[in-house]
């Protein structure tokens, strides 16, 4: 490890540029304390820039450091204030003989002072705002984050979360099954419930707004809402169960999501949805009106591939749902491992447990590079869409578990038969599943074996395992944790 | 579905358990340490959430076979009620049901109806209401 250069006193405060490690922000002997939040970092540095004061860079730029020496400093207690770099690691498999140029993980410890109580755009404002521009890094990924119990207190957490979601959906034991509406764009309102009526009077809990669906000229939001909860309460009647329709009220302006978000419980929906676009401020705000109205709270993760899906640069997912879990929503897309989007399986099982666990223990095969206590903060139900359908239903238990939504879109309207004959499929395919599972069988063998004896007594289904008998999505991830050899499943 | 049937509970779409898959179902949940309860009413309303208890939750027995008695000794004393397991975790984190699962119903089962009060505009408030059941 790097020794400490560290000066102090007049020489460190003369005027002009000093190496960050100089200036305090790398510290190798500093032990983490209970309350200090502390960063994993992914950092390439530019050639020739020696990794340690690159990572010291790090520390300095997103705490208290400028490009200079500034004697102001001298009136602070800045030596509390400075993130202090305590360790960098080498990436295995990078560098010299490596697949890629030299990486090295930096462990970064930032006092509990340096945020604001629950805030996470002063907390992302510090970790990731200046610094992933910052010139001497070719590339800057955070690539998971611990939360002091001390901080963490400070949010309000899923506004509902699985345990109590479950309790007023009267739905236990199993996932929940959910379905896109599809076409996503162009349907009348009145069409549009027409989809959610017969995917949810055949057997789904849920349906769902895609993220794109707002209010556009083919169909106003209003429109969308009123024939959705006629169908949301028509399938209610039919099935004797609770029914729900993830209605998206994300909009241009604040007022505008309260507007759309107050008429939805009007008309008594149990859930709302928002896309990760809008913001953290505005997710955190959504989150304070969903507990206060007693909604729940999806949360559609819009955008997130374009600073997550890339190993060298950008913000890992994972960290991305930690902080939805503080922010407060109760849905988050996460990932299917057997979809069609991005998804290796110790990754998106990282990142499940981000979301459910109430103790999460450092797991680096699975991407997780810290202990987090979640001191009860309530757990954030993962949402798995995209690409999946009945056939797979014996993997997706097998590596999702039974906390979690699955949504079949496709796989529920594009059934031969038509969209009840689709949602029936998929809800006969997972109570088969579970019943066998909780039977003792093994799942992942004798998966096809179950689903063909459900199909027996199910035509519908029989139907769906035909249909999509070959279709599955089998390529390289992009994103997989770097201390196991690469897994895709197949399918 | 060839029958509209109420499909509450984990194992609602399909045939109904026969006892030897229920009390498989009742092994699992006693072998997690969950507590088994019993649960039996005339009214399936969604929003009916306090079933009548067969007893209290089962916290000491670890034998199958015992559970299984007790569903049968309350389908035996209300056949024409609906029956269900609900299995209860106590551990942190969780307290609340694990699997809740119907193992009798009535013959013909009682429906929903939905009603509709037009209010403000075009919007409607909805009303289910339980018919075929003893009124409660």
């Amino acid at each position: 490890m790097a020794e400490s250069l560290e000066v102090r006193g007049a020489e460190r405060y003369r005027s002009g540029v000093l190496a960050y490690r100089r200036m305090g922000y790398w510290q190798p002997d500093y032990e983490p304390a209970e309350t200090d939040l502390v960063c994993c970092f992914r950092i390439t540095p530019q050639a020739g820039v020696d990794p340690v004061e690159a990572a010291a860079a790090v520390a300095g730029e997103s705490s208290t450091a400028t490009w200079t020496v500034v004697w102001t400093d001298r009136l602070t207690a800045c030596e509390k204030y400075r993130a202090k770099c305590y360790r960098v690691d080498p990436v295995p498999n990078t560098g010299e003989g490596g697949e890629r140029e030299a990486e090295y993980f930096a462990y970064i410890a930032y006092d509990l002072d340096l945020f604001e109580p629950g805030s996470i755009a002063n907390l992302t404002a510090s970790i990731i705002g200046n610094v992933f521009g910052f010139k001497p890094l070719k590339a800057l990924r955070l690539e998971d984050m611990r939360v002091p119990v001390a901080y963490l207190k400070t949010f309000q957490g899923p506004a509902t979360g699985i345990v109590v979601e479950r309790e007023r959906l009267d739905k236990f034991g199993r996932p929940l099954l959910g379905a896109t509406v599809k076409p996503k764009l162009g349907l009348s309102g009145r069409n549009y419930g027409r989809v959610v009526y017969e995917a949810l009077s055949g057997g789904l809990d849920f349906t769902k707004d895609d993220e794109n669906i707002n209010s556009q000229p083919f169909m106003h939001w209003r429109e969308r809402f009123l024939y959705c909860m006629e169908a949301v309460n028509r399938a209610a009647a039919v099935s004797g169960e609770i029914k729900g329709t993830y209605l998206n009220v994300t909009a241009a302006t604040m007022e505008d999501m309260y507007e759309r978000a107050e008429f939805a419980r009007e008309l008594g929906s149990v859930i709302v949805m928002i896309d990760l676009v809008v913001g953290y401020t505005a997710i955190q705000s959504m989150a304070r009106w969903a507990r206060d109205n007693d909604m729940i709270l999806h949360l559609h993760r819009a955008g997130h591939s374009t600073y997550t899906r890339q190993k060298s640069h950008g913000v890992a997912f994972r960290v991305i749902a930690k902080w939805m879990r503080m922010a407060g929503v109760d849905h988050i897309h996460a990932g299917t491992v057997v979809g069609k989007l991005e998804g290796d399986p110790n990754t998106v099982r990282g990142i499940y447990d981000t979301c459910r666990d109430t103790v999460t223990p450092l797991c680096l095969e699975h991407g997780i590079f810290f202990d987090q206590d979640w001191a009860s903060l309530n757990k954030l139900m993962p949402v798995a869409s995209g690409g999946i359908h009945a056939g797979q239903m014996h993997q997706l238990l097998h590596y999702l578990d039974e906390d979690v939504v699955l949504q079949f879109g496709g796989g529920t309207i594009g059934h031969p038969q038509g969209i009840q004959a689709g949602a029936e499929a998929n809800r006969v395919a997972l109570e088969a599943m579970v019943l066998a599972r909780n039977e003792g069988r093994d799942l992942w063998n004798e998966g096809p074996q179950i689903l063909a004896g459900a199909a027996r007594h199910c035509a519908p289904l029989a139907s769906a395992l035909e249909v999509w008998k070959d279709v599955s999505f089998d390529y390289a991830s992009t994103d997989t944790p770097d201390f196991v050899p690469l897994a895709t499943p197949a399918a | 579905m060839s029958a509209r049937r109420i499909t509450q509970g984990t194992f609602s779409f399909l045939p109904d358990l026969s006892d030897e898959q229920i009390a498989a179902q009742l092994k699992y949940c006693l072998g997690k340490g969950w507590a088994v309860n019993v649960e039996h009413t005339d009214d399936p309303h969604p929003r009916n959430t306090y079933w009548e208890m067969w007893g209290q939750p089962m916290f000491d027995l670890r034998d199958p076979a015992g559970a299984m008695q007790e569903v049968r000794a309350c389908r035996e004393a209300f056949p024409g009620h609906y029956v269900r397991v609900s299995a209860f975790d106590a551990s942190h984190g969780v307290e609340s049901i694990r699997l809740s699962f119907i193992v009798n119903r009535p013959d013909p089962e009682p429906t929903l109806r939905l009603q509709r009060t037009e209010t403000r505009g075009r919007s409607v408030r909805y009303t289910l209401a339980t018919r075929g059941a003893g009124e409660r």
